[in-house]
């Protein structure tokens, strides 16, 4: 054990660090810092990113290779801290209005971005189980943060509950692989399953990476662990949703595609088949079950299943094309859904935040603008050329096809033909209906940047697609040695 | 060997049943005790296998903090508990299931484990033997510094539990008087006490 | 190692003894003549006011979950104690960092007032 260990998690170390000082600063300021602290996070997060690039370097093992940076990790721990930096600058004006503006806020997101990243970097399945459990236990309580509502609370306890099962799933799973393969870290399990000696992995350990695969679905929001979804979009506050959309999705399919690839990569033939069908489920019940939402969060939620059914069908392919196409996605999907919930955000009348979809009837004629980027995001998202959604699906469907898994790429296909039908809706209540009250103006400023921000890379991606392509091309080689 | 074998059983069998009694019993207090005496034998058992700490552990945090916790949360809810039980009947099948799908899941592991020797790693960090060093020592030994990522990690865990409990929690109340005490001492006579002159005959 | 739990076996076994024994004498020896009167709940003279089961205050979960925290906190000590001499100041300032994160999570707590009860 020596100094040099640390410097491969100088960003978790900066953010858990910087953490604990706001939370000081902030007990002994009171909640008139909320502003403050909510600045120096973004700050934090930010400076986070830029020590991340100054370490990374060639593949490195620390802590007694518990922890790894690698090209993937790097590709993915930055789309989670711009994640979570834009989730909180998001939530300033609302907490705000909403009187949720409390300092712990921030930290809690700062710490949960700690828990992600410790995810990402997982070389061990008890430090993957650590990570997830400091993310999980932030977000159960940032998902109840507003404490006297009934629905947010609600939604805190619902994703607890479920979330502790999931955990307790994942930890079975964790400990049969231990077991029978006598190891938890990843490196040592692919030495061990590589087949070498000729000897075929025991059933047990199967039975430990599909108890594991289920504890991983719940926390990416796959069918069939995807009740709490809908719930706790619908319940928590706004801009927790947009959030939890977010970042953590990313940190738990990055944690994901590093399990089945890495230490189970060879046993690709026995995973890939529950991935091909978790796939399948998410994208016909994301489609389907989107179609009759009323509430515009719910509806977001069920959108979001369906996009994590897309972006599985990369992981399915089981090829370094399909991780690529996987970060990709994520990368993408990160953008449209911030800019899309920076929409949601913008839908106040009288003081209150409204949610209902038919509240949206007419946006074009009081605000053109913000109808505008919202038709942007939801063209998107429905996959319509040249926007970048239209992208993220074709890298993950060429790599479905490379690797001849055409039913899955067609069933993918005909799903988000299905999906555009309520995305094509929401333009065509915004477009074509009648004006209803207009929301509240002005928009706050920082949700202004970042809307037209999220437009511009939308609209612009298929110009300038190069640093995301390279980025991601450059993550999935790592993952696939020789 | 037949005491401790004796003691085994002794501690199984309560065990089972103290925990048939925590999802039977009809008063939730009543829950909470049978759960207490199931950690009790439960510690008795790792004791059997050697593993004194886990169950000195057992008996410090679950018995003396969480069953604590149990006891104030069930007082706390404020719900009809014969209420709740009447769907207990409804849920008893697919309950039922999941429990049979995991004692044959069990069944199945233990069986393979007999059958043949598996393909293993060497473990990472190899448990001396119990009668050579006790297992406190051996957990010291490497918790703090090979495993000194997840001990740290697992701080983190703690700090975020603390603000979660508070920040869900904590109310402050109005108009409650709080002790101060650097106030209240530093109080003095002339601040308190006003002499005022009285004529006779006349009021203040 | 075992050997040297035989006394709290024996212990035990003593205490389960002796706790059937009473409770069994008492049903064998003593005559069971229950009536409505003696069986009914007796406080100081009255009818019982209210049920046994009175709602808590949330704040004895606080003061419970904090407990428990600090509870955990020093589970971690012990085998740090007992193992200092092999560990070196690696693990030495390792634990003291661990500390000083809970340190801070305390301070905050006593700050917020958590600790008080009005």
């Amino acid at each position: 054990m020596n100094a040099t260990y640390l410097v491969h998690s100088r960003p978790e170390i900066l953010l858990a660090c910087l953490g604990m000082a706001l939370l000081m600063y902030g007990v002994f300021k009171g909640d008139r810092s909320f502003r403050t602290v909510s600045w120096i996070a973004v700050l934090g997060l930010v400076a986070a990113g830029c020590v991340l690039s100054a370490v990374s370097g060639p593949r490195a093992l620390a802590f007694g290779s518990q922890f790894v940076l690698d090209g993937f990790a790097l590709f993915m721990k930055w789309l989670v801290l711009i994640g979570s930096a834009l989730a909180i600058v998001m939530s300033l004006a609302f907490n705000e209005r909403e009187r949720m503006a409390r300092f712990e806020y921030p930290i809690l997101i700062l710490f949960a971005t700690v828990g992600m990243l410790m995810m990402i970097s997982a070389n061990d399945l008890m430090s993957l189980y650590v990570g997830l459990e400091l993310q999980s236990l932030s977000l159960y309580v940032i998902a109840a943060f507003n404490r006297d509502s009934t629905r947010s609370t609600e939604a805190g306890l619902k994703y607890f509950v479920l979330g502790a099962l999931s955990s307790g799933m994942l930890l079975y799973g964790a400990s049969l692989v231990y077991g029978f393969a006598g190891t938890t870290n990843f490196t040592a399990l692919a030495a061990l399953l590589d087949g070498s000696d000729g000897k075929a992995p025991g059933l047990g350990l199967l039975v430990g990476l599909v108890f594991v695969i289920a504890g991983l679905a719940f926390k990416i929001s796959a069918v069939p662990f995807h009740m709490w979804t809908p719930d706790v979009y619908e319940g928590a506050p706004t801009p927790v949703t947009a959030f939890f959309a977010a970042a953590p999705k990313i940190a738990a399919m990055a944690l994901t595609v590093r399990v089945l690839v890495g230490p189970f990569g060879e046993l690709v033939h026995q995973w890939q088949q529950i991935v091909i069908f978790v796939s399948i489920a998410s994208m016909i019940l994301g489609a389907l079950a989107a179609i009759w939402q009323t509430n515009i969060k719910r509806l977001l939620a069920y959108s979001s299943i369906g996009h994590v059914g897309f972006a599985l069908v990369g992981l399915a392919a089981g090829t370094e094309a399909g991780v690529q196409g996987v970060a990709i996605y994520m990368a993408i999907y990160l953008v449209m859904n911030v800019g899309t919930f920076c929409c949601v955000l913008c839908m106040r009348q009288y003081g209150r935040a409204v949610e209902g979809i038919e509240d949206l009837a007419g946006l074009s004629k009081t605000q053109p603008m913000l109808a505008l980027a919202l038709a942007i995001f939801m063209f998107s998202m429905a996959g319509i050329p040249p926007l970048a959604g239209f992208f993220a699906k074709l890298y993950v469907f060429l790599a479905a096809v490379d690797a001849k898994l055409y039913g899955l790429a067609v069933i993918g296909l005909l799903t988000s033909v299905v999906a555009a039908f309520y995305y094509l809706r929401i333009i065509k209540l915004m477009y074509f209906d009648d004006a209803k009250e207009s929301f509240e103006r002005p928009v706050p400023g920082e949700i202004g940047v970042i809307l037209v921000g999220s437009s511009l890379f939308i609209l612009l991606f298929f110009a300038y697609p190069a640093p995301i392509i390279a980025g991601a091309s450059a993550a999935a080689k790592v993952l696939f040695p020789g | 060997m037949v005491i401790q074998a004796i003691a085994f059983y002794m501690f199984a069998i309560v065990t089972i049943a103290a925990a048939v009694m925590v999802i039977s019993a009809r008063n939730p207090v009543h829950s909470v005790l049978f759960l207490i005496l199931a950690f009790f034998n439960a510690a008795g058992l790792f004791v059997l296998m050697g593993a004194e700490f886990i169950a000195m552990i057992l008996v410090i945090v679950y018995v003396g903090a969480v069953a604590v916790l149990f006891l104030f949360v069930v007082m706390m809810l404020d719900i009809n508990f014969a209420e709740l039980r009447q769907g207990f009947l409804q849920y008893l099948p697919i309950g039922g299931l999941i429990g049979i799908v995991l004692l044959v899941e069990l069944l199945f592991l233990a069986s393979t484990w007999l059958a043949k020797p598996l393909k293993t790693a060497s473990p990472a960090s190899p448990a001396p033997a119990a009668d050579a060093v006790t297992n406190t020592h051996a957990l010291g030994r490497v918790l703090y510094t090979d495993y000194v990522y997840l001990f740290q990690a697992a701080g983190l865990v703690l700090l975020v539990a603390m603000i979660g409990a508070i920040v869900l929690t904590l109310r402050s109340r109005e108009g409650v008087r709080r002790q101060n005490a650097a106030a209240q001492l530093n109080r003095r006579r002339d601040q308190a006490v006003e002499v005022k002159k009285v004529q006779p005959g006349s009021s203040i | 190692m075992l050997v040297e739990y035989l006394p709290i076996l024996i212990f035990l076994g003593i205490a389960a003894g002796m706790a059937l024994a009473a409770i069994g004498a008492s049903y064998v020896v003593a005559r069971q003549r229950p009536d409505s009167e003696k069986v009914s709940a007796y406080e100081c003279g009255f009818d019982a006011f209210g049920d046994a089961r009175r709602q808590f205050d949330v704040r004895f979960y606080l003061v419970a979950i904090l407990f428990i925290i600090f509870d955990l906190e020093i589970a971690f000590l012990f085998p740090w104690a007992i193992s200092l001499g092999q560990i070196g100041m690696f693990g030495f300032w390792s634990m003291i960092v661990f500390l000083a994160v809970l340190t801070v999570g305390f301070v905050y707590e006593w700050k917020k007032g958590a600790l008080e009860w009005e």
